[in-house]
């Protein structure tokens, strides 16, 4: 009815390659855009900013980086928590260091700081495939939090062993330091997001996007037909690191402000992000804002149910929360395996086609 | 012999013996990737959850007696009566079968054929289910456990040692409790293997799932059976790392370390794991004795993955495992 292709005419090839081909996803697409940009910055308190909004943009750069390169490229990862400490404490002696640079260069440098250790530790999956990869970058992890906690010069001699984010602001408005307003912590994350998905989705349907998928696919096939693995699974590495980087200096300076290392940025974190794009769906930029949806959202909902709802003690609750997730990440792998990018295209292809059923 | 060397030889024994118990996890894994190639995470949880379940037989706790009182506001904490250890392991034995029962219709049955990613994630899922059960059945304080196994510095070694060296080493005696337990474990599990009908009924399904079908093994019975054994071996983890440092949820995270374990060894190998787990023992031991104090110490942190992440760049099956084949 109103879902179809049909009488939506394109007249030139850059109008048939669009990301949205059908009308009405391409409204959704502007009035979500429009609520993100236009109404909330002006609608978050606090409360939403930091329990809700914030970490999920900033989750969902993370997530987006690692669907690079598990989900398209088919390198799995366990380093996610040990990249992001390296954008967060490449940020910080940047932020230190540089008291003048903008803070979204240094935002952005972070993240090319993390693409050269990213592509370091991914020097390995020349040579070692699948499941003993993914625990190689555990080796990321665990030494990179060890020499971030252990080696001064990072965390600059200070007392505690901890890194705090100096104020720095964008066009006069602070958005790091204590002063920040919860609505400049949304926007400066939200344009990260805006930007970066951008940049995501058109390098994973362009060449770069299709030799990591050949090198997922079949990787001595993919070789056979003339993709370099070498170039493809670096550059994989790099650009996932990349999108790491940013989303940790982001989780450092912008959402927590001071970070302790094997707190912020623990193994944990790394299978957050690991839950995050299986539950949305591996290979798919949906799939990543999707899954870091329901990772960060779940559980702010849970607690208030049990908590605010049905008055358990909060330790109660906190075991129950373990028990739910667990069991829903089960849940839905079984139901669809490849997670809600997969669900969302069954209901697309329905909507299509309604109201017949085939 | 200068004093450092006995100093590197003690400080290496006791490598070798915290070898054994990281073994002892590993050979859990390697059990269950063998017979249906599941890379089982939760194997550390399995650990934890059954200590913890012991530990909660022996004092008689209520299991869910938290949840209950939060509830009901009662206030019941437990029967009042402490089982006998013998007892106890022999019913949270029975509660590792049931929950290997349970893990097989509950999950593993949907899921079979599908990719080992999804297969390890739902694993990972199955350890932050169990990680929280096990807590809100019987609490998530740090709990003592104590079966009865002899513990303290070892008088004889002491002794033996000083006579030689001039210089007593320091050897729990649990550690070389543990390493005997250890021992008999992967002797009575290769003669299992190697001997019994149902043993090779399991290897047969490690070595084709479908080909044993076609001859009459129930894959869901041997599933079921391995996850047992791999029950079985978290319980003697769990006695001995509990017995050691105490039932807490730090007992879990020994799984990570045996991952490097696995790696080093090769996935599908079981003296593999047991190579592996002594050399990834004695090496952290090592390296902390002699670069530790240099760099500013814990390097038990990453040493173990640092060496397996090298050692595999050489050599990619590990040690012990099967030769990877790749075709197009």
């Amino acid at each position: 009815m109103f879902y179809r292709e049909a009488g939506d005419f394109k007249t030139s090839y850059a109008e048939d390659a669009q990301t949205f081909p059908i009308k009405f996803d391409r409204y959704r697409y502007y009035f979500v855009m429009a609520v993100g940009l236009a109404i909330l910055p002006f609608a978050v308190n606090d409360y939403w900013a930091n329990a809700v909004f914030v970490p999920f943009l900033i989750w969902s750069i993370a997530a987006i980086g690692l669907n690079i390169l598990v989900g398209y490229c088919g390198q799995v990862s366990l380093g996610t928590g040990g990249f992001m400490a390296v954008g967060a404490y490449a940020a910080y002696k940047l932020m230190t260091s540089f008291p003048d640079l903008n803070i979204v260069f240094v935002v952005i440098l972070a993240g090319f700081v993390t693409a050269a250790v990213g592509v370091l530790f991914g020097l390995p999956s020349l040579r070692i495939k699948g499941f003993y990869l993914a625990v190689a970058t555990l080796a990321a992890q665990f030494f990179l939090v060890w020499l971030f906690n252990r080696v001064p010069w990072f965390y600059n001699y200070s007392a505690s062993g901890q890194i705090s984010a100096p104020e720095r602001t964008v066009f006069g408005f602070p958005v790091t330091g204590a002063a920040t307003a919860p609505w400049a912590q949304y926007a400066i994350c939200l344009g990260f997001v805006v930007v970066l998905a951008w940049v995501a989705r058109n390098l994973t349907r362009g060449t770069l996007g299709r030799t990591w998928m050949a090198i997922r696919d079949m990787d001595i096939a993919a070789e056979i037909i003339g993709v370099n693995p070498l170039k493809a699974k670096l550059s994989a590495f790099a650009v996932s690191s990349f999108f790491i980087g940013v989303a940790g200096a982001l989780f450092f300076a912008v959402y927590l402000g001071a970070v302790e290392v094997g707190e912020a940025f623990g193994i944990q974190k790394s299978f957050l992000a690991l839950f995050m794009i299986i539950i949305g769906g591996l290979g798919s930029i949906f799939g990543a804002f999707a899954g870091a949806a329901f990772m960060v959202l779940f559980p702010v909902l849970l607690k208030n149910v049990l908590v605010g709802g049905l008055g358990w003690p909060t330790d109660l609750a906190a075991h129950l929360e373990l028990m739910i997730v667990g069991g829903l990440i089960i849940f839905v792998l079984i139901a669809e395996p490849h997670g809600i990018a997969a669900l969302w295209r069954t209901i697309k292809e329905k909507l299509r086609l309604w109201p017949f059923p085939h | 012999m200068p004093e450092q060397l006995i100093f590197a030889t003690e400080v290496a024994l006791n490598g070798l013996m915290t070898g054994v118990l990281y073994s002892l996890v590993a050979l859990g894994f390697v059990l269950i990737f063998k017979a249906s190639g599941i890379f089982n995470y939760s194997q550390g949880v399995l650990a934890l959850f059954a200590a913890l379940t012991l530990v909660g037989f022996q004092d008689g706790q209520v299991p869910f007696s938290h949840l209950i009182n939060a509830t009901f506001g009662t206030e019941i904490h437990g029967f009042g009566f402490e089982l006998p250890a013998i007892i106890a392991i022999v019913l949270t034995l029975g509660v590792m079968v049931l929950l290997a029962i349970l893990i097989e219709k509950l999950v593993l049955k949907h899921l079979v054929n599908q990719e080992p990613i999804i297969l390890f994630m739902a694993t990972i899922g199955l350890a932050y289910f169990l990680e929280g059960l096990g807590d809100i059945m019987w609490g998530s304080d740090i709990k003592n456990l104590d079966v009865g196994l002899p513990q303290g510095i070892s008088p004889v070694i002491d002794t033996v040692t000083y006579e030689w060296f001039g210089y007593g080493f320091f050897i729990d005696k649990l550690d070389i409790v543990a390493t005997v337990i250890a021992a008999i474990l992967v002797i009575s599990l290769t003669l299992f293997s190697q001997y019994s009908k149902q043993g090779r009924a399991l290897r047969a399904v490690a070595d084709d799932h479908q080909a044993a079908l076609s001859v009459g093994v129930s894959l869901r019975f041997i599933w079921v059976l391995v996850w047992s054994i791999a029950g079985l071996v978290a319980l003697v983890a769990g006695i001995m790392w509990g017995t050691k440092s105490g039932v807490q949820f730090s007992l879990s995270l020994i799984a990570l370390k045996a991952l490097p374990v696995l790696m080093l060894g090769g996935f599908t190998s079981i003296p593999g794991a047991i190579v592996g787990g002594l050399i990834i023992g004695v090496g952290e031991k090592l390296f902390e004795f002699t670069v530790g104090p240099m760099v500013g110490g814990a390097t038990e942190n990453w040493f173990a993955y640092v060496l397996a992440l090298v050692f595999l760049v050489f050599r990619p099956q590990g040690l012990f495992g099967e030769k990877i084949i790749e075709r197009v």
